[in-house]
């Protein structure tokens, strides 16, 4: 499946793979930036359950649920 | 479903675990630079997402469209510049691409990826943000005695500033999960940085009537000598929403963020960072954010026309006045009676009445908040905190 981005937006994308180390194309950037922008809005919170249940854990404890 | 952050995504940049102890050792060897309270202040809030999307103190790109745009160079409406300034002696050797450890009061606080030092036009960053040059005016001032550059970067933030009021602080991440806890959808924001008179509450309560819950987010930190402290406000409005308010239909919750005074700019900022909360309404008074007469007492409202694109809802409401004709709290939508009806509850007037130890009448504040005020021994900052 082929996504177009603006080439500029592509180049940096292909500056970044390079010099920052972790992914190896720029395809594992692009996936890797989705599935964790739209697990955030699935889960509403951004967060991952762990975290989240360390801030219900405070709220509950400065009384607020 | 709360309101979406600004720009799309929650920024955090609070580091913990194995990479905080890394970084933390590896900020013991760069060059440093010591920060003011006011920019320690912005640091925390940037790492919490307070400002997003904001990841970093702004490059010189972000700032010049935000003095002469006000928006950031992604479009997104933003009207008060977030920056770090320093003295070309503490930058000395650090250059662009380098790493900087963020210090305050000899602690490291975080680090920066340095990605641009520049020079920057105070009188003319005073003219854009505050409409005036005058050195009186405390923003205006407070910019003047900032240094000569201007550093910008994304910032990581390592240690937390301490904080006293650490028990009463929200940070964007858990007001979104507690509003969705409190099955809120419609949530109005309210900023203050006094106690709460009767004009306060009226406005809170007629916003409140159309909404699910009112997020009631008083700014504590740097503050005019003379203005209350926050423990001061942060006690009073715990009185009147005990006292009355309906039960979860209110949070209260600090937020330690640095008032500039800069009227209507100010108050389409206020409105952005209650959106990173996750409101989803935001409510601009009478001379938000404003100082003295440097603003007029509407010219907030004029200035949200310029950003349909805000991504929050602002709720004009009008001045609330007693009418003892009417026999209740009312605005000059409301009410027809002459301004012989009229008592306007002036914070000037209630500041010195608490100054004197007396108790403001039950019309302009409520008794069990009055009470709770005049319980401190020195409710105000004093002239030189």
């Amino acid at each position: 499946m082929a996504v177009h981005v603006d080439r500029e937006l592509y180049e940096r994308a292909v500056r970044f793979v390079e010099e920052q180390g972790g992914f190896s194309s720029v395809d594992e950037l692009v996936e890797f930036l989705l599935s964790e922008v739209l697990s955030e809005e699935e889960s509403g919170s951004g967060m991952i359950e762990e975290d989240e249940e360390k801030v219900k854990e405070r709220l509950r404890s400065l009384g607020y649920i | 479903m709360v309101s979406r952050p600004h720009g799309g995504r929650l920024v955090s940049r609070v580091v913990s675990g194995r990479r905080r102890e890394v970084l933390l050792e590896e900020a013991g060897e760069l060059p440093w630079l010591e920060l003011s309270l006011d920019r320690a202040v912005d640091l925390e809030d940037l790492a919490h997402g307070v400002y997003s999307p904001l990841e970093g103190f702004m490059v010189r790109e972000d700032y010049l469209n935000v003095l002469g745009e006000m928006r950031l160079s992604s479009d997104h409406p933003w009207t008060i510049p977030i920056v770090l300034d320093a003295d070309p002696g503490e930058l000395r050797g650090v250059g662009e691409g380098d790493d900087l450890a963020l210090r305050y009061g000899g602690r490291v606080l975080g680090v920066m990826r340095v990605e641009e030092i520049y020079e920057w036009d105070k009188r003319l960053h005073a003219e854009k943000v505050y409409g005036t040059r005058d050195p009186r005016h405390p923003g205006v001032a407070r910019v003047m005695g900032m240094k000569e550059l201007l550093v910008g970067g994304r910032v990581d933030l390592l240690n937390p500033l301490p904080n006293h009021l650490e028990d009463y602080t929200l940070w964007p991440e858990e007001t979104r999960v507690l509003f969705r806890e409190l099955g809120w959808r419609r949530i109005v924001g309210f900023q203050t940085r006094n106690v709460p008179h009767m004009g306060h509450e009226y406005v809170q309560k007629a916003a409140l009537t159309f909404m699910d819950g009112l997020f009631i987010n008083p700014l504590v930190g740097w503050k005019k000598p003379g203005d209350f402290r926050d423990e001061v406000i942060l006690a009073a409005y715990k009185a009147l929403i005990e006292h009355y308010y309906p039960r979860d239909s209110v949070v209260l919750a600090a937020l330690r963020m640095n008032m500039r005074y800069a009227g209507p700019r100010e108050a389409v900022h206020h409105a952005i960072v209650r959106k990173n909360f996750g409101c989803t309404h935001f409510i601009v008074g009478r001379d938000h954010a404003g100082v003295g007469d440097y603003y007029g007492p509407y010219d907030a409202w004029r200035l949200f026309e310029e950003f349909p694109d805000l991504g929050i809802q602002p709720l004009f409401i009008r001045e609330a006045f007693y009418c003892r004709k009417c026999g209740g709290m009312v605005n000059e939508k409301i009410c027809p009676h002459g301004e012989e009806h009229r008592v306007r509850i002036s914070g000037t007037r209630l500041r010195e009445m608490i100054r004197r130890g007396e108790k403001p009448p039950s019309y302009m504040m409520r008794p069990e908040v009055a009470e709770t005020i005049l319980g401190f021994k020195n409710p105000f900052v004093g002239d030189h905190e």
